[in-house]
């Protein structure tokens, strides 16, 4: 493979059955994907998360304004990428799993737990499944933590993590603008300006920059439009 | 792995290829290129000290990725047509004039080929300049990436670039770019090598891994 360069995260599709049918488009055949860029900074006392807003079905954008942040528990949520039928399945199952647990130990549930569900259902299912997922979170044992899920089960706590297929671009901004001991709005210019740049240069991730920080005193979403993202000297 | 077909190290069945990161940066007077120096075949280092900024003349590189031999073979072929150019016209010769050549074999070749070569250098005409010749285009940038590195750097030098930067601030944006990529790109790595064109000639440089820049989490 020439292109050494391969990313945990990047979507594949189906093989198309026939080519020959000039009735439909192609995309009709091909299997919905969350292209994507997804990434989660811990800070101390929350997370930040954020993800671009584009599903594609081969080159049809089937969805814009895709959320791409799921939430799973009161302080927990899930960053989806890969296919996006397989990942809103096993967010489904995760949330159903994690509110149960959580009812039988009448306390809100530790973000390791739930990080630990979305691994044992990624890599039973490792075969079947096409799926590249953050968990970040809030809770009162460890404070703010991320935790990466990536293609095949693995299970990693980082302090900042990026995924899908947008998150190659942006690993070397990332690894020299993040340090320890950021500030919640720093990270959030961080994840911003991060996505931004991704969005410019991965096909498969665009539209708006959806972020949400998660802590001690609850969630906070927004959004950020087209026209109000960062621009860089290169257009 | 499905190319477990002869037992034995990688290197006696698998292409060599440069895995590589490869930048060239224009700044006011002048350009910067930048490589690292890891050839792999496979997954074995078969030479971790490349230096993979050839020169085509003396104020003119080219920085090669992709399959070793191609690169190598075109920097040769241009070399050797730049020099008979270069004498038939008298003069030192342009870098587009160098760009053009090796856009030719590129795109004449394209399919044989595997090799992206980035062209820098600075002539009389138009100062610093920098040609990418991915696939056989040929187009003039401010800055250009090539290799397996570069696409984890893109976001870093899309938001680190800026017009108007000096000598210094280039070659510090050559270093830190390829120590990022370095870090990331397991077909990257080694020394990086950059060099420093301008009109008084061209300057060679080695960073031992050790002095390169280091990150949060190293």
């Amino acid at each position: 493979n020439k292109m050494a360069a391969t990313a945990t995260m990047m979507p594949f599709f189906d093989q198309r059955v026939s080519s020959k049918h000039d009735l439909v488009p192609d995309w009709t055949g091909q299997e919905v994907s969350t292209g994507t860029t997804i990434m989660a900074v811990e800070y101390d006392g929350g997370v930040v998360i954020g993800a671009d807003s584009r599903t594609t079905t081969g080159a049809y954008i089937a969805n814009r304004v895709t959320d791409k942040l799921t939430p799973i528990h009161d302080r927990i949520f899930c960053c989806r990428s890969g296919s996006a039928a397989d990942t809103q399945a096993i967010a489904d199952v995760v949330t159903y799993q994690l509110g149960f647990h959580s009812i039988e130990l009448d306390e809100p549930p530790l973000v390791e737990t739930a990080a630990n569900l979305f691994k044992a259902s990624c890599y039973r299912y490792r075969e079947e499944l096409t799926a590249g997922i953050l968990v970040a979170g809030w809770d009162r044992r460890k404070g703010g933590q991320v935790y990466c899920v990536p293609i095949g089960g693995m299970l990693v706590r980082q302090p900042v993590s990026v995924g899908g297929s947008g998150s190659t671009y942006i690993y070397g901004f990332m690894d020299s603008n993040y340090k320890a001991g950021l500030t919640k709005d720093q990270c959030l210019e961080l994840t911003a300006t991060a996505l931004s740049l991704a969005m410019e240069r991965d096909g498969s991730s665009g539209g708006v920059v959806r972020l949400a920080t998660i802590s001690e005193e609850g969630v906070e979403r927004r959004v950020i439009l087209g026209n109000q993202l960062p621009k860089f000297s290169t257009h | 792995s499905p190319e477990e077909q002869t037992p034995g190290p990688g290197w006696l069945s698998e292409e060599v290829k440069t895995g590589t990161t490869i930048i060239a940066v224009e700044f006011n007077g002048g350009v910067v290129l930048g490589s690292d120096s890891r050839v792999s075949a496979g997954e074995t280092v078969v030479n971790r000290v490349m230096n993979k900024l050839s020169p085509l003349h003396d104020k003119i590189y080219c920085a090669l990725s992709g399959s070793a031999a191609d690169a190598q073979t075109i920097a040769e072929m241009v070399n050797y047509q730049l020099d008979v150019h270069s004498t038939e016209i008298g003069e030192d010769p342009q870098v587009r004039s160098a760009a053009t050549l090796v856009k030719n074999i590129s795109y004449k070749y394209k399919e044989e080929l595997s090799a992206h070569l980035i062209v820098a250098g600075w002539d009389r005409r138009d100062g610093g300049q920098v040609f990418a010749t991915l696939n056989g285009l040929l187009t003039r940038q401010p800055f250009a990436v090539g290799g397996s590195g570069s696409f984890y750097v893109y976001g870093f030098v899309d938001a680190e670039y800026h017009k108007g930067m000096s000598k210094e601030e280039s070659q510090q944006f050559v270093i830190n770019t390829l120590s990022l990529a370095m870090s990331r790109d397991g077909s990257s790595g080694g020394v990086a090598y950059i060099v420093t064109i301008d009109e008084h000639g061209a300057e060679e440089k080695v960073i031992l891994g050790n002095d390169l820049p280091s990150f949060f989490d190293q």
